[in-house]
């Protein structure tokens, strides 16, 4: 496989959220405006990207047998770095996304990811498909965000597109499940004709 | 009174799952028959509770006197990853019978974010011993109802003549939608 298909298998032929269905948690969660969901796409991503790249060089240091909870504790640095970082550079973002920073320890992209791939595969490699998974999160992540905003809030990036009251239930609760619905039905759709 | 909004809360109006997004990889994966859900109900049930009280503790008497609170995230995950196989290895020693209903969801609950969230939110809510434990009981036992019911509903779904494109994991997340719909009516009552 090429690089270029590395990165781009991401957005749709392998999509984290509408394919493989990783990382619904986070998904479901931040997604109720297109910033959240950007943002979160965006520090999951940096999370993947050197996870993924240090997993591969470290990877003929590390004995089989402790390997995951080895990756874990990388994983785990990386994402208190993000948390420290957001807090000091974009508090307003991250008191949104609160609880769901800590939690990218346990998205099952970023574990799914290093053994699947950066565990296998060369530093160059392994930084390509971190970052395309990374990027395929985010696009699902925004694309919903965008979404749910639209239909909940009249609304575009934060923007006010008309001046008049939304459908209140995407942006609730029970609106992502919702939407993340007839999306993954639409992203279903596409592939089979595709 | 005071624990009893915090058991209602945490059961009905904030329910893990259905409003707080927690846990939804095993509310999706292992809730396609009514009896295995209650088997992942119940261990996480046990694990939430045991896991909650060792990260309080560890929070408490660890990190905060040594003034190193940052490293929160490392600490709690492989707190919970140690619990967990442990566990697993003492149960397997002790009570073959409960391993035997236990077992296959154990390596599960490692990844299941309700664990970590939950230990999280407690200190974000200042609770005290008693308070978390409360809380984390009722928490679990709230992911329990949701996922039994979900799984009650799938089982109906699985008869129904479905267009192609929405079978499986779409039905799935517009039946949670409407259940997290129902919950929402609890809202306001504590």
């Amino acid at each position: 496989m090429n690089n270029v298909q590395t990165i781009t298998k991401g957005f749709i032929k392998e999509n984290p959220v509408f394919v493989l269905l990783l990382g619904m948690c986070p998904t479901l969660g931040v997604s109720s405006s297109a910033i959240n969901g950007l943002g979160m796409g965006l520090a999951t991503t940096f999370v993947l990207l050197m996870s993924n790249m240090v997993i591969s060089l470290v990877k003929g240091f590390i004995p089989d047998k402790v390997r995951i909870p080895a990756y874990i504790v990388i994983i785990a640095s990386f994402v208190t770095v993000v948390d420290l970082v957001m807090a000091a550079f974009a508090q307003e973002v991250h008191e949104q996304l609160g609880i769901f920073i800590p939690l990218i320890v346990v998205n099952c992209i970023v574990l799914g990811r290093a053994e699947a791939f950066a565990s296998k595969n060369n530093v160059v490699s392994s930084a390509l498909d971190g970052l395309g998974m990374g990027l395929g999160f985010s696009f699902a992540l925004t694309m919903l965000g965008i979404i749910r905003e639209l239909l909940g809030n009249l609304s575009f990036f934060g923007i006010k597109l008309v001046e008049a009251d939304g459908i209140l239930l995407f942006i609730l609760p029970p609106g992502a499940f919702i939407a993340l619905g007839f999306l993954i039905a639409f992203v279903n759709r596409i592939k089979k004709t595709a | 009174m005071e624990y009893f909004i915090i058991v209602f809360g945490a059961i009905f109006v904030n329910n893990i799952v259905l409003s707080q997004f927690l846990g939804i990889c095993p509310f999706l994966g292992v809730s396609n028959k009514v009896e295995t859900s209650l088997g992942m109900s119940a261990a996480v049930v046990f694990v939430l509770t045991l896991a909650t009280m060792v990260t309080y503790m560890v929070q408490h008497f660890v990190l905060v006197p040594l003034g190193i609170t940052y490293l929160q995230t490392i600490s709690y995950i492989l707190i919970i990853a140690a619990l967990v196989q442990m566990v697993e290895i003492i149960l397997k020693k002790v009570s073959p019978a409960l391993y035997q209903a236990l077992g296959v969801y154990l390596p599960l609950i490692t990844t299941n974010c309700a664990i970590l969230g939950v230990a999280i939110l407690v200190i974000k809510n200042n609770f005290n011993m008693i308070e978390s434990v409360v809380f984390s009981i009722s928490t679990a036992v709230g992911f329990g109802l949701a996922l039994v019911i979900f799984a009650g509903l799938r089982e109906q779904m699985e008869l129904m003549d479905l267009p192609k494109g929405m079978k499986g994991v779409p039905t799935s997340l517009l039946i949670a939608g409407l259940l997290s719909m129902a919950f929402m009516g609890f809202a306001g009552l504590v």
